[in-house]
């Protein structure tokens, strides 16, 4: 039976955050962030290099302390209860924080014990990991000799092993192809109430997410589900490269029912009734016009709609979790 | 929870230790080979107090696999948070000074083992080792032990780079342990430097073993100033390494 105090434990959010602010140095990596999280929800940040996810992560993992704000995680004061929190979350980083000496069976033992588990319950959820991960056949293996997928599968289990009631994922998909992403987010949605917080800067990932919340330089531009955000751009994007763009932009620009820019040498119409004015477009620019393209508006146009600038993934970015797994 | 992990993290080291092919053959030929080169080059040139260099250097071969497996057992640390696994010990529960236990005592531990292992040559030094004063180095290897891992962890836990650690090394470590009459005898040195053997705690540590080894040696503070002087460094390195440990900052975030 579930008594009313169960009930409102239940319905409150994993996770409240109000004035959140990061400086380093003189350097403001967060800006008045605040949000809320719903238990057993998926919530993604995204936002590109410098957009403030990372210090996001890193607070709310506690691996660095307060500046200025608050935050509850599961009714804990971040502040004060730092070590009652990690006993009831996960961390997966972006960079591989498994022993690639040591076998899977091994690792699971190590982060068991930092967890205080020992003897039959360690045996008893190192089993349940390694059956919820798939790696019952490779648990003998080095991990240093697995693929960079069933790496970060391991990580998952790891994460797992103390039971979490929410799980931070930190670009944790970074450098996994899409087979190895989807089988991540399978395990992770396998688990029961479970709250996923994750910070990506991979669209299809972001798409994962129950809730979105986009970030740019330490702010908050937009936050809802991913079908609100684009309904939010509206209507339909057309995207033209070609010459005199800028003569072009004069002569539809008051009849584009939503916005009508010029960004990065690319003239971007939004709105209801762009469609309709291909043909116009066509028959009086045709002969300057590189490209034409007519699409739904994606997360991308979301960013793009919000901040005037395009959502620009660096090599750094893509490549950075390779780069860590190489080096080894 | 501590003691647990501690010992999770502990039993870490001594495996990956063993592990690392390249590591255990470096760490148990290495000293050997000092040895041998320097005894035999200095076997009939130099006999400090009158001891065959062969003996004298054996006491300063088992200071000098302490401080140097101390060395790159901490060296570990740095790449632990290259490699992220540091982070992944970070978030979790533990208190960081059990990070820092585990670390000290599981470098500590590789280095009395590789010493213990070298005091098996002991006959072909020349030293003769009864039960009593086996147990004696081993509780004076101990305790250096510990004082060199708890520097060396203290060290490369605020370090960036292992190359950046290599060049404190050579900076810091070899220094004490060049002065501290492991290698030759301070007494007769320089007046500029005759002073800095009593401010080297290392000074302690190979005198303290030279006494449990050799018996009396002169030009070498007394037994109980060397226990007292390399207890203390032991007690101090240890806070030392567990205070670094417990504080947060943004470096060990990234």
């Amino acid at each position: 039976m579930t008594t009313p105090e169960a009930t409102a434990a239940t319905a409150a959010p994993a996770v409240r955050a109000s004035g959140l602010r990061f400086d380093y140095g003189e350097r403001c990596a967060l800006d008045d962030v605040g949000f809320e999280i719903a238990s057993g929800s998926a919530h993604g940040f995204l936002g590109p290099n410098g957009s403030g996810k990372s210090t996001l992560f890193r607070l709310l993992s506690t691996l660095v302390s307060l500046q200025a704000g608050d935050v509850q995680m599961l009714g804990l004061d971040l502040r004060t209860q730092s070590a009652a929190i990690r006993r009831r979350i996960g961390v997966v980083f972006q960079s591989p924080a498994v022993d690639q000496k040591l076998t899977v069976t091994e690792n699971l033992r190590y982060a068991g014990a930092l967890l205080g588990l020992a003897g039959q319950e360690l045996r008893s959820r190192m089993d349940e990991v390694l059956a919820a991960t798939r790696l019952q056949d490779r648990a003998r293996d080095l991990v240093g000799e697995l693929s960079g997928g069933l790496r970060r599968r391991v990580e998952i289990g790891k994460c797992l092993l103390g039971r979490p009631e929410i799980v931070l994922l930190d670009e944790a998909s970074t450098g996994l192809d899409p087979v190895a992403r989807a089988e991540m987010w399978e395990v992770l949605r396998a688990q029961d109430g479970l709250t996923v917080l994750f910070t990506t800067h991979l669209m299809d990932e972001a798409g994962e997410a129950d809730q979105l919340t986009l970030l740019d330089e330490g702010r908050i531009i937009a936050a809802g589900t991913p079908d609100e955000l684009v309904r939010d751009v509206g209507g339909q994007v057309l995207e033209i490269e070609g010459d005199d763009l800028p003569a072009l932009l004069e002569s539809v620009r008051d009849r584009v029912a939503g916005s009508a820019q010029l960004v990065d040498s690319v003239l971007r119409l939004e709105g209801d009734n762009v469609p309709q004015l291909v043909p116009e477009i066509m028959q009086q620019h045709g002969q300057g016009i590189r490209r034409l393209q007519l699409s739904h508006p994606s997360l991308h146009d979301v960013f793009l709609h919000k901040t005037g600038k395009r959502f620009v993934v660096t090599a750094s970015d893509e490549s950075a979790g390779k780069k860590k797994r190489r080096r080894r | 929870m501590m003691m647990r992990a501690t010992i999770a993290l502990w039993h870490r080291e001594i495996v990956r230790f063993l592990r690392d092919r390249s590591r255990l053959t470096g760490s148990l030929l290495q000293p050997v080979i000092f040895w041998v080169l320097f005894s035999g080059a200095l076997h009939g040139s130099f006999k400090p107090g009158g001891v065959d260099y062969g003996q004298y250097f054996f006491v300063g071969t088992l200071a000098m696999i302490t401080l140097f497996t101390a060395i790159f057992s901490t060296i570990t640390v740095i790449e632990d948070r290259k490699e992220g696994f540091l982070q992944g010990v970070l978030v979790s529960p533990v208190p960081r000074s059990a990070i820092a236990l585990g670390k000290i005592l599981g470098g500590a531990t590789l280095g009395l083992g590789l010493a213990v292992l070298f005091l098996l040559l002991a006959p072909f030094a020349g030293v003769s080792l009864g039960f009593t004063t086996v147990l004696a180095t081993l509780g004076v290897l101990a305790l250096l032990a510990v004082a060199v891992t708890g520097m060396g962890f203290a060290l490369a836990w605020v370090m960036d780079s292992t190359a950046g650690y290599h060049g404190i090394m050579m900076l810091v470590f070899m220094p004490m342990l060049l002065l501290s009459g492991a290698f030759f005898p301070m007494e007769q040195a320089h007046a500029a430097l005759s002073w800095v053997r009593f401010v080297n705690p290392m000074t302690y540590g190979v005198g303290a073993l030279r006494h449990v080894v050799q018996g009396e040696v002169a030009g070498v503070p007394s037994l109980t100033v060397c226990l007292l002087g390399t207890t203390i460094f032991a007690l101090l390195m240890f806070a030392l390494g567990t205070w670094v440990a417990t504080r947060r900052s943004v470096r060990n975030a990234t």
